[in-house]
């Protein structure tokens, strides 16, 4: 028998909407309605400011350390496709995507501020609190969607994570079994081209990420990640498929970091300017504003407007938190949500710390 | 009531409790169609199909990661690890996120699994058959870690543990699996997580242990009776986090003199805990310095050399002794 090829059901392909000046390509361009389209630049700009105002309070010592969003904020067109019943599976660089499903700025503010109860998922949000182990909570998604599938629920699982977690061990078994499995589960991996200091092309070999896929016999198709429509194009067909019974898919999102890893490191010290300066000419906001007031939906005047009104909408959210920090003092609260019911020894130890704290308390010592 | 070894007992939990709650689902390496490599799951399969009874891909966090998502959603997954000695694979998934779940989001979801694995030595394995390693688990904030000793309670204990609303890690003496048979009745039984039985009665000394070699410390506290006169008292932990402090430090207040016995290495093992907690609840009863009998700070040897390894009856015998004497 000679060589011969084999026939792999999938190709890897590039899906594009806007280019690089917010020009549709009209043959791609997905149906979206006018109000959710204006729903979703309204959602990038609130991550866009609300991130910004998060590294000012980071840098005035006032929350603590976190990942910081900007340049990802397309993002926002995955998620748009999901059912509020469906799953949302995040790392930690999702503030946009869980701002668009429904969770507080102040709980966000509450959980980088330091407290237990900013990571709170109110009843009905099918949210997953934040991950940070990296690439571990895919796992997760493939197991909600079997569960969907054992149900015989319509839902989906959409998972994120970054090209760093591609090389972790956890995102190919969760590719493993949702395939083997065939579970309506969608992976998305934004591509923001470093790994804190390590540059895309050190995590992989591959060319691409999306063609980790082809592994698995799923679809994996990569988009451009800083084009909102072309985001929501290869969500909206992955999230179909994944609902019809087609199993999951794999979507790359190319995007860019434009921002530091976290508030802790400084990407001077191993990217150039240069780069970034490429980057910021695809601002997947510019581009989107571009094509929504070709569109005729946008004006110079609204985005004014808007930016004041998102403005506020944070400033009430920080007067939110401040109340509820004002509140949420009682150390004792760390022994909750351990088990479901807490057991003899962790009842033991709270008493420990309670009388230590009233011990202290009465001998004017404070906290130390 | 029927005469079962372990491993019949364990599998008569899981007909039961799949029978009982559609939530419930087996999931593991060969746990289908083959029954498990020990015969735990056999049957399931073609009683409830692959929907329930998954052969999955072979990777423990793979495993345990999707548990947890299934039982974020509401299903009560048992998952399978076929030794005890792959699962450090799955550790970093019940550390992470299996123990941590309810906690992060504060109370909204939980992760109502098991993870059952065979432990322990005594069946002339290959390398990394053998270990005994409960003490991670127990350490782990969030994890409760459960041992059973017997048929009956392995039976009971699992039935708990699939209904536990929290993270169950499950740990099978795989030496005990088919040593011999004890009563089991058809009908329900369950037993408290959280809580240690007094298996032997007896007031010169208290002997506490748990799993297999709860067996060789009886077989001593046989032979110390009859032998030496010695009473001792058998305590069986069964759980070993939460601990049942209070039962241990009660018989410690009684009896004065404690030996804990373990075949998991001494150094930070369970024997460590017990003796610190015998300081905090029973120090002013003590009459002598509590000893562990235990395995050794070691990998356990390969199987020509285990025997020597593992704690047995004149080790445990010798240190009772040594105790009283002291």
């Amino acid at each position: 028998m000679p060589r011969s090829e084999i026939d792999l059901p999938y190709r890897v392909e590039y899906l594009g909407v806007l280019d690089q000046e917010g020009q549709v390509d009209s043959s791609v361009e997905p149906s979206i309605p006018d109000e959710v389209l204006l729903k979703i630049h309204r959602t990038m700009i609130l991550a866009r400011k609300f991130d910004e105002r998060m590294l000012t309070l980071q840098r005035q010592g006032r929350i603590g350390t976190f990942a910081p969003i900007k340049g990802q904020e397309a993002q926002i067109g995955a998620v748009a496709v999901l059912e509020p019943d469906d799953w949302l599976v995040p790392s930690f660089r999702e503030m946009p995507a869980e701002v668009w499903r429904g969770k507080s700025l102040e709980s966000i503010l509450l959980l980088y501020g330091g407290y237990n109860e900013g990571g709170r998922v109110p009843e009905g949000l099918n949210n997953l609190p934040v991950a940070i182990p990296v690439g571990s909570q895919t796992l997760h998604a493939a197991g909600l969607a079997y569960g969907i599938r054992y149900r015989k629920q319509k839902q989906v699982a959409m998972t994120f994570f970054g090209d760093g977690a591609t090389s972790e061990g956890d995102f190919h078994e969760a590719m493993n079994f949702a395939a083997v499995f065939q579970v309506p589960a969608v992976f998305v991996v934004q591509n923001n081209h470093w790994a804190i200091s390590v540059p895309r092309s050190h995590q992989t070999h591959s060319r691409t990420l999306a063609q980790k896929a082809l592994a698995y016999d799923m679809p994996g198709l990569q988009v451009d990640g800083n084009d909102v429509l072309a985001v929501y194009a290869a969500a909206r067909e992955a999230v179909d498929r994944a609902r019809a019974g087609g199993g999951p898919s794999l979507i790359e999102m190319v995007t860019y970091r434009m921002s530091m890893h976290t508030t802790a490191d400084d990407p001077k010290k191993y990217r150039t300017e240069e780069e970034v300066e490429q980057w910021i000419k695809r601002d997947p906001i510019t581009r989107f504003q571009k094509y929504l007031t070709e569109k005729g939906l946008l004006s110079d005047e609204a985005i004014a407007s808007l930016e004041t009104e998102v403005q506020n909408q944070i400033k009430a959210a920080e007067e939110r938190w401040v109340k509820q920090t004002e509140t949420a003092v009682d150390p004792l609260a760390m022994f909750e949500h351990a088990y479901a019911e807490m057991p003899p020894h962790l009842l033991a130890q709270r008493e420990e710390l309670r009388h230590e704290l009233a011990d202290r308390e009465n001998a004017g010592l404070g906290t130390r | 009531m029927a005469k079962m070894t372990m491993v019949q007992a364990l599998n008569l939990a899981l007909h039961q409790e799949m029978e009982k709650d559609d939530r419930v689902l087996v999931l593991g390496e060969d746990v289908g169609l083959d029954g498990g490599v020990f015969r735990v799951t056999e049957g399931l399969f073609h009683k409830f199909g692959p929907e329930r009874v998954i052969d999955t891909p072979l990777a423990e966090s793979g495993i345990a990661g999707f548990s947890i998502g299934m039982a974020l959603y509401g299903l009560r997954p048992v998952c399978e690890m076929q030794f005890s000695g792959f699962d450090y694979f799955a550790m970093h998934q019940m550390e992470c996120h299996a123990a941590r779940l309810r906690w992060r989001s504060q109370g909204r979801f939980s992760v109502p699994m098991v993870l059952r694995a065979p432990y322990g030595g005594g069946v002339r394995a290959l390398e990394h058959h053998s270990e005994s390693r409960e003490a991670y688990w127990a350490h782990t904030p969030g994890l409760k870690m459960v041992i059973p000793s017997t048929p009956r309670n392995a039976r009971s204990l699992l039935v708990s543990a699939i209904r536990d609303p929290d993270p169950v890690v499950f740990y099978e003496p795989k030496a005990v699996y088919r040593a011999f048979r004890e009563e089991v009745p058809e009908e329900e039984e369950t037993f408290p997580i959280g809580k240690s039985q007094v298996v032997r009665e007896g007031n010169d000394i208290t002997v506490i242990s748990y799993g297999a070699t709860l067996h060789p410390t009886l077989e001593a506290a046989s032979e110390l009776k009859e032998k030496h006169g010695i009473d001792a008292e058998v305590i069986d932990l069964l759980t070993i986090s939460p601990l049942d402090d209070e039962l241990f430090a009660a018989s410690a207040r009684k009896t004065g003199r404690v030996v804990v016995v373990h075949e998991a290495p001494r150094g930070f093992g369970p024997g460590a805990e017990i003796v610190a907690r015998l300081g905090e609840k029973a120090f002013l009863y003590l009459e002598a310095p509590v000893r562990r009998v235990t395995g050794f700070d070691i990998v356990i040897p390969l199987f020509q050399r285990e025997q020597q390894y593992l704690p047995g009856v004149y080790r445990i015998v010798e240190a009772v002794r040594e105790t009283l004497n002291f």
